[in-house]
């Protein structure tokens, strides 16, 4: 795994140095679509996946137990597909789930981490990625190739959904923003970061099937949790919990704004 | 039509109306609060009283930024009186130091220090200076600002009033507040004016 991991910070070295490159001599959004299609064509996405695959099998916890047998709704043990239906509700916690909430479960119910060591180190960085980032990874990537099919049948789906949506036209925090300040009209930038609208089928399909990501300017990878996270830290609101009802919803919004599309992830971002 | 009907015919209404306005699935603004008090917690300078609506917030919320007329002109008139002018009445500052200000896109959030000297994160948003290509478009372009409205009293007057509360012309404006939020200092905002509207800036080039 070790020259795994060299080669993952070799290949994330070079990708950094293009991206500044390429930023310092073209600003054009033709050759920012270059460099995108460029990073997406050598990402080290996959050697994330693997090491999240060892990390599902391997034996750990208080119960010495690997995740193999974790219900990601699709009945314990399948991974196949799982991540396109998904967040959902789930009967033996009464809540509806996105992945990283579900491993949460799983984590504590089959390897009997508490809680509090599930979620102590969610977020990592470049020299230490943390084992939700791989699990992630490894669990997103096995609906590759899957359409997106998130119900909102049951009434908790429903009321979900319909929280995230609240949650997402919601203006406050010190500048006033909501999550539609940048992502609630067409064709708009932050300096060159062109902002999908995430309320719309259009720009949602897009986005959510490609999270998590690869971001190639930090050499990590990214997932939704952290996504949503930093999003409020930009919106200038206090921080969300980790897998909270709330980051939940808004996960819930948009996968089932992208509905219909395949899922295409992980992805690789600027 | 027998008064009956009439009060039957009212229910109808009533009930086909608040079917139309809120799905049954939708979280009630209590429960909403109760998410968002029980979900977040204050980290750094981001305390919890961020979470909630000021007026402005609430009602550019609850009508998608399209508030009726009436209630409109009548917010943006109470935040027009939130504006404090520099009592020297010198409105214009450094456009150079107004550039690096425009340039700078930290502060307000947990992670910057609430000591440290925040950014106007203007570029993220607006196009300045034609020679910055690193330029949002949530906001209109600003390139050629000051020579085509020129910078005398009023134009000066309107620059710093718009940056210091950008709600008092355009409630809903997705524009922060830059000094009713305490983000920028009122020198920071001098030079903020100064840089758009000074003739020898480079968004007036």
């Amino acid at each position: 795994m070790r020259a795994l991991r060299g080669s993952v910070l070799l290949v994330a070295g070079a990708l950094a140095t293009a991206a500044t490159l390429v930023r310092a001599d073209d600003t054009t959004r033709q050759e920012i679509q270059k460099y995108q299609r460029m990073t997406s064509e050598s990402s080290p996405v996959e050697l994330w996946e693997l090491q999240g695959a060892d990390l599902w099998k391997a034996k750990r916890g208080p119960k010495n137990a690997s995740l193999e047998r974790c219900d990601l709704g699709m009945g314990p043990g399948v991974v196949k597909g799982a991540y396109a239906h998904l967040p959902r509700y789930f009967k033996d916690t009464g809540r509806v789930q996105d992945l990283e909430s579900r491993l949460v479960t799983c984590m504590t119910t089959l390897q009997g981490f508490t809680e509090a060591e599930a979620t102590k180190r969610v977020f990592g960085n470049a020299d230490n990625p943390s084992d939700m980032e791989y699990l992630a990874a490894y669990v997103a990537g096995q609906s590759r190739g899957t359409k997106m099919q998130v119900s909102t049948k049951l009434p908790q789906e429903k009321e979900t959904y319909e929280l995230g949506k609240k949650l997402f036209f919601y203006r406050a925090g010190s500048w006033d923003f909501s999550c539609a300040s940048c992502h609630g009209t067409e064709g708009k930038r932050i300096r060159m970061q062109e902002l999908p609208v995430l309320s719309e089928p259009a720009g949602a399909r897009g986005t959510y099937t490609t999270w998590p990501g690869y971001r190639v300017s930090v050499s990590q990878l990214k997932t939704m949790q952290w996504r949503i996270n930093d999003c409020f830290r930009q919106q200038r609101f206090p921080e969300p919990a980790y897998g909270s009802e709330a980051t939940v919803a808004l996960t819930m919004f948009m996968a089932v704004n992208a509905n219909g599309a395949t899922y295409n992830g992980p992805g690789t971002k600027r | 039509m027998t008064k009956k009907t009439i009060c039957l015919s009212f229910g109808a209404i009533a009930v086909t109306l608040a079917a139309t306005q809120f799905s049954i699935a939708e979280p009630t603004p209590k429960e909403l609060q109760t998410v968002l008090h029980r979900d977040f917690h204050a980290k750094g300078q981001a305390k919890m009283d961020r979470v909630d609506q000021d007026p402005v917030q609430r009602v550019c919320t609850e009508t998608h930024d399209k508030p009726p007329v009436g209630l409109e002109k009548a917010l943006e008139a109470d935040q027009l009186k939130t504006i404090v002018l520099p009592a020297d009445n010198q409105l214009m500052g450094d456009w150079k130091r107004g550039e690096k200000i425009a340039a700078s896109g930290t502060g307000m959030t947990w992670k910057d220090k609430p000591d440290a000297v925040n950014g106007g994160s203007c570029y993220n948003c607006h196009q300045l200076s034609p020679a910055q290509p690193s330029f949002g478009t949530i906001g209109p372009s600003l390139t050629g600002f000051g020579k085509k409205r020129g910078h005398g009293p009023d134009a000066q007057k309107y620059v710093y009033s718009k940056i210091y509360n950008a709600k008092a012309f355009n409630l809903c404006s997705q524009m922060p507040r830059m000094g009713y939020s305490g983000t920028l200092t009122e020198q920071q905002i001098k030079d903020l004016t100064a840089y758009v509207l000074d003739p020898a800036s480079p968004v007036n080039q």
